[in-house]
């Protein structure tokens, strides 16, 4: 239990020392979308009757910097230390492979949390929110940043150097974060897209999300709590078989 | 008595490189055991092993009886690893990187924890370092906290591989005065080494690897007292030749003539044979038996049964 905690302790650390990096600029960048496409956007889209598109976007802008950021911390903590070769600190201790999974997934977690509330803190003043349903931001938050970081694992234990890592971030998640509906409805995609984007697991965390704020979404949030409920348990499960054989960490 | 280390028939392959061959060796509680080899050799890859870095294809390693698969996280607790390469954490300090590592291994933060830390620190030479970010260090530095991370949760069992390439003499000094204080408290310790001067001061036994095998393993002064010996080295005057029966026994490198002797009352007679036959010397100095002798002859393939 001391070797979770402490490895827990070492990841919220690590990242909470390069705080600027980690958690100030993710929370810059969120805010100049917010800006740009609600200057541009605001009096031409509304996307639910009651609600306005800044307001719209914001959980939006919060859930998807929560994903990349969780997905970052893990994927980039291990990268790091697979390259620099400090990665057999945490492989020569006795800690068990179920409780590496759990640090990192948690550490990531915490990460995507701090930026998320950052952002949304930054965004108050632009657009007025309503919490409708906060156990379903609370649930989408948890469970999106428990993938995200389990998808960092995955990644971040498979790239061998930062160039594969980097593909990974751009080729897969990036793509799967802009095109998951944070800055529109699906329903106002062609129908073919909006088919395309009922694949994209990213979706549903983030309209399960927004409908914690407004009440209103695209799918129901059952729906949504299912999908990512069964991409949560194969991501875990995926990750722990492969930390379990020491898959790229143990020759 | 439980051996500190037993290692049996095991084998390790990396695609067509066989990095060990079938390796059967026990190392005793309170030993300080040298494990010496070439590059290449798989001394590292044991190592890892051991450790559990590297996972077997055959065989099986304990540590104070525990199996370092099935048992493993009792079987970590009781060893401490000191990695070749110089590797750090760059967020922390020192200070920090030692208690990560003592809640690593489930030691929980109390005075008796900070105390043990302070004292690894001060005996290393980095009490004025405690709060110094680990990237600010200089090599030796950073290879001292290697050191400390690998005693910090007390391991009946130290492995240290190379840990002095590279650094500087006070380091190399400080840091055997440490090892060998901790191996008089009764730790084991495991060393492996290129420079074999060192081996052959610390080490009470040793094993040589080649090519994933064991090819010598006795005490250091077994090994030395077969494959080594006292010899009379000269440096011939010009023109001057060896009598035939001195030059037969004879091994000359560099200009350098070696004749081997076994008692030193054996020195007399083959001064005399030089003097006899007119042979004129510019120097002469007598070698003692040294384990890069020992080395070269066993890597050679002239180890007869180096295995005991």
């Amino acid at each position: 239990m001391i070797g979770f905690t402490t490895l827990l302790y070492k990841e919220v650390l690590r990242f909470w020392k390069v705080g600027f990096q980690t958690v100030a600029a993710p929370v810059i960048t969120a805010l100049l979308y917010l800006l740009i496409f609600s200057h541009v956007l605001e009096t031409h889209v509304k996307v639910y009757e009651t609600v306005s598109y800044t307001a719209f976007l914001v959980p939006g802008l919060v859930m998807m910097s929560m994903l990349q950021n969780a997905f970052a911390n893990s994927s980039s903590s291990l990268i790091q230390s697979k390259v620099t070769g400090s990665i057999i600190f945490v492989l020569l201790p006795p800690i068990s492979y179920q409780a590496f999974y759990l640090a990192y997934v948690l550490a990531a977690v915490v990460r995507g949390i701090s930026v998320g509330v950052g952002v949304l803190l930054a965004t108050l003043w632009f657009a007025p929110l309503q919490f409708v349903a906060p156990l379903w931001i609370i649930v989408f938050a948890l469970l999106g940043g428990a993938i995200m970081g389990s998808l960092g694992v995955i990644g971040g234990i498979w790239a061998d150097k930062f160039d594969q890592l980097a593909a990974f971030q751009n080729f897969l998640i990036m793509p799967l974060t802009f095109l998951s509906g944070v800055f529109y409805s699906i329903h106002s995609l062609p129908p073919f897209w909006q088919q395309v984007s009922h694949f994209n697991p990213i979706f549903y965390m983030i309209d399960g999300f927004r409908h914690g704020f407004f009440g209103v979404s695209d799918v129901s949030p059952w729906h949504s709590l299912v999908v990512v409920s069964v991409c949560f348990v194969l991501l875990t499960t995926l990750t722990l078989v492969l930390l379990k054989r020491g898959y790229k960490l143990r020759a | 008595m439980t051996p500190a280390i037993s290692i049996r028939q095991v084998t390790k392959r990396f695609g067509s490189v066989q990095a060990l061959a079938g390796i059967d060796l026990n190392v005793q509680q309170g030993e300080f055991f040298g494990l010496l080899g070439p590059n290449g050799a798989g001394k590292t890859t044991l190592i890892s092993a051991l450790a559990g870095l590297v996972r077997l294809d055959s065989g099986h390693i304990e540590i104070l009886g525990c199996d370092v698969v099935a048992d493993y996280r009792n079987a970590r607790r009781q060893v401490g690893v000191v990695p070749q390469e110089l590797v750090f954490d760059p967020f922390f300090s020192v200070r920090e990187t030692l208690n990560i590592q003592c809640g690593y291994f489930g030691i929980r933060q109390s005075r008796g924890r900070d105390a043990w830390i302070d004292e690894v620190l001060e005996n290393l030479d980095l009490t004025a370092k405690a709060k110094a970010n680990m990237r600010s260090l200089s090599g030796g530095m950073k290879r001292r906290v290697l050191v400390a991370q690998a005693l910090v949760h007390r391991p009946p069992v130290i492995v240290l591989d190379e840990p002095t390439a590279g650094v500087d003499v006070e380091l190399r000094q400080t840091l055997w005065q440490f090892i060998r204080r901790l191996n008089r408290d009764g730790h084991t310790i495991v060393l492996t080494t290129h420079y074999l001067e060192e081996a052959e001061s610390l080490c009470t036994r040793i094993a040589m690897l080649k090519a994933g095998r064991v090819v010598a393993l006795d005490t250091t002064a077994n090994l030395l007292q077969r494959f080594s010996a006292h010899a009379l080295r000269l440096r011939l005057s010009q023109d001057a030749r060896l009598p035939p029966a001195l030059a037969q026994r004879a091994e000359i490198k560099e200009g350098v003539c070696s004749i081997p002797f076994e008692r030193f009352d054996q020195i007399e007679p083959l001064l005399a044979e030089l003097r006899s036959c007119g042979c004129h010397l510019d120097e002469l100095e007598i070698g003692k038996p040294d384990l890069e002798d020992v080395f070269v002859r066993v890597m050679r393939g002239q180890q007869g049964s180096a295995l005991s």
